[in-house]
């Protein structure tokens, strides 16, 4: 983490919007989780020396929150719901479908780090399950053909 | 720009005289169950059509939140007439100008022709949802929003807001159902200050997004609700705490704090009056324990949200110890509605002892799924084969689902129940936040229990024994069962871990937990012994080998 680095800047600036408060912590993390798209140790001990914190309730709260990852994500991130309506409509099966032809497993990234796959708890678009996230487009009513043309195109391309 | 509540009227009149100078509206439902299929290319179709046909002054096209048969999206609603059109392309927009507005000739076959999913629905909180359009404040008080505020502010002292809200019979839709003029009775009593106003829109049940919907379709009916029950206990400070899973209802939301704040109906005295209330935004980051009140509470704090045993409750020591008082978004949104019609008219909906309607999703394998407001009392019968259509052909209904990953599964013997709080429980389900999902005979129900089991799992804090140990086993025993290698004494400890974990865990969580596990035990004992004893899967589901879903941290 580069002390130049504009991120943290803009992380700066609004810790200190939030007058410092050990109370923004959340607020904060999802600044710094926007910004850099995954934690890494420096910037939560960055985030611990600001706020005034230890850093194990830094991580503590952080890794408490399933929205935030702790490693780096691929290029490309594909997100898979796994909420009740998407799962009794058959998401497991396009899940496992994009595992095997990517040689990439859950909750990982492909050797070159080029797709990510996670497996999320419902986004609340239920009524069009099963749904597939592709870099933050949300596919409904995905089937295993569409999920991996699409994908084949976004790393194609 | 300061107003006063006279200039918030005649903002709504003016508003409302404009909007009916319009020959059409054509409201293009834009929210998160329309957005992935172009709805947005569909509104700019309109818009584009309206100007070539030259009908700009007598066409108003609007973007609105969900109408509630999400299934046919993007869906187009058209006033007068509620013309309601399904799985709309930017092809059919110019199609639809051409025919319905120009030449009057609804555009038949594109009509959503369904008309079952509404005619058992009641609309009440979902009045505004599909028909204004949610980043426009004054859509919200041409269609009378905020006239319940200066009514109370106005007309109303706190103690008679609270007196209208106890006659109404309203509960809380959380799902636990407690009275909600009552706990708003604690917080007023306390004397302790600054109190808080908190509304939970932290809808972690996967199959779940009646809140999501509202948020996105109807802000401020949720932030009226909130400054009303401000007005009434004494708080100055409101947060909405919103899952950062919903950017669309974040962003909503967040316009609509700001158009109210500069109506000068958020912030320091609130037109002209004494009363100041201002609301902070705060996002979840993906907790369904953050749902459950003291949780949301160490959450809004910055820590991890861990619930706390109770008492003290919230009324009494809340938000950084002060008093709090913690309302679902859906109740709040009931309010105004209650203020301006009067308790008395509320309570004449649904049953005697629980009043009013309640939002579901219907999901799942049934032929209408989407978003439905139905009167308390209707039979689940009446909503998964009438509103929902059924199941799709060639399968055979199963169970639904009530209540979210910690509600019960409830057989086709059950189907005639009356959705109410009471006769929930007793099934062995839960109100939940909403969600019912229907399941037919391709699913396996030790296979669904185990995924509503791995799910707790994965969302226990971890606070406390029997929820963080508990579930685990029964976890781990339901793996055995479904991979050939149960033995029968197996459902004795699940039924007897099952009410142990119940019984005895610290939250709401831990509680409703075992639920999918002890009403399949319950209903569908049958396929538990056939896996054990025949080493066979009716449904053809288990028998391979389960991966858990936990995300690598």
């Amino acid at each position: 983490m580069l002390k130049e680095d504009r991120r943290l800047q803009m992380l700066e600036r609004i810790i200190k919007e939030h007058n410092y408060q050990k109370s923004a912590l959340l607020e904060v993390l999802h600044a710094a989780h926007e910004l850099y798209g995954y934690f890494d140790k420096p910037l939560l001990t960055y985030i611990a020396e600001r706020l005034n914190l230890p850093p194990s309730h830094v991580y503590g709260v952080a890794s408490f929150y399933h929205l935030f990852k702790f490693r780096k994500p691929g290029e490309h991130v594909i997100s898979a719901c796994m909420g009740t309506a998407c799962y009794v409509k058959g998401v497991e099966e396009i899940i496992t479908a994009i595992e095997r032809e990517f040689n990439i497993k859950r909750g990982g990234s492909s050797p070159d780090g080029r797709l990510s796959l996670f497996v999320t708890r419902c986004i609340g678009a239920c009524a069009m399950a099963p749904n597939i996230t592709i870099d933050n487009e949300v596919v409904g009513r995905a089937t295993k053909e569409v999920v991996l043309d699409k994908i084949r195109k976004v790393l194609g391309g | 720009m300061v107003l006063k509540p006279e200039d918030i009227l005649r903002i709504a009149r003016e508003e409302a005289e404009r909007q009916r100078s319009y020959r059409y509206r054509i409201n293009v439902c834009c929210s998160s169950g329309c957005l992935p299929f172009g709805a947005l290319q569909v509104l700019k179709a309109f818009e584009e059509a309206i100007k070539e046909f030259g009908l700009q002054g007598e066409c108003r096209v609007s973007r609105t939140g969900c109408v509630g048969t999400c299934s046919v999206g993007p869906v187009v609603l058209i006033e007068p007439g509620g013309y309601l059109y399904q799985n709309v392309t930017p092809e059919n927009a110019r199609e639809i100008v051409k025919s319905h507005i120009v030449s009057g000739k609804p555009v038949k076959e594109l009509l959503y022709a369904n008309e079952a999913f509404f005619k058992k629905q009641l609309r009440l909180v979902l009045r505004n949802a599909g028909k204004i359009d949610p980043l426009k404040i004054e859509d919200y008080i041409a269609a009378g929003g905020y006239s319940a505020l200066i009514k109370c502010l106005t007309k109303m002292t706190p103690k008679e807001v609270i007196d209208e809200v106890i006659a109404s019979g309203l509960r809380g839709r959380g799902g636990a159902g407690f009275p909600t003029g009552q706990k708003w009775n604690f917080v007023a009593r306390e004397k302790n200050t600054p109190k808080y106003v908190v509304a939970n829109l932290d809808e972690g049940d996967p199959g779940v997004f009646a809140n999501r919907t509202l948020a996105e379709a109807d802000p401020h009916a949720i932030i009226e609700g909130m400054a009303i029950a401000a007005y009434a206990v004494g708080a100055e400070k409101g947060y909405i705490y919103v899952r950062a899973e919903y950017p669309l209802a974040v962003q909503t939301l967040r316009e609509a704090l700001k158009q109210a704040r500069s109506m000068n109906l958020m912030g320091k005295n609130i037109l002209e009056t004494q009363f100041s209330f201002d609301i902070e935004l705060r996002l979840g980051a993906g907790a369904f324990v953050a749902g459950e009140e003291t949780g949301i509470l160490a959450s809004i704090e910055g820590r991890r949200a861990m619930p706390r045993p109770r008492p003290p409750y919230p009324a009494t020591s809340g938000l950084w110890g002060k008093p709090t008082l913690i309302q679902n978004v859906e109740t709040l949104a009931n309010v105004p509605l209650i203020i301006l019609n009067g308790g008395s008219w509320f309570a004449k909906i649904g049953t005697p002892k629980c009043t009013g309607t309640k939002c579901f999703s219907l999901t799942g394998k049934v032929n209408n799924p989407g978003l439905i407001e139905v009167p308390m009392g209707i039979t689940l019968r009446e909503v998964v084969f009438e509103i929902g259509g059924g199941v799709p052909s060639g399968r055979r209904f199963k169970a639904v689902l009530v209540g979210g990953p910690s509600g019960g599964c409830l057989p086709e013997s059950l189907l005639d129940l009356s959705i109410d709080y009471e006769s929930l429980t007793k099934a062995g389900a839960i109100m939940g936040s909403g969600g019912i999902v229907v399941i037919d005979d391709e699913s396996c129900m030790v296979d669904t229990a185990w995924f509503f089991t791995d799910f707790c799992v994965d969302e226990s804090c971890g606070k406390c024994v029997p929820c963080r140990v508990g579930l685990l086993k029964m976890r781990n025993i339901l793996e055995r069962i479904m991979k050939g290698e149960g033995r029968l004494e197996d459902l004795d400890i699940l039924s007897e871990l099952g009410e142990y974990v119940r019984d005895v865990s610290l939250c709401g969580l831990g509680q409703t937990a075992p639920n999918p596990v002890l009403t399949t035990l319950r209903y569908f004992r049958d396929e538990y012994i056939t896996h054990i004893f025949d080493k066979r899967c009716p449904a053809g589901k288990c028998f391979r080998s389960q991966v858990s879903m936990k995300e690598a941290p």
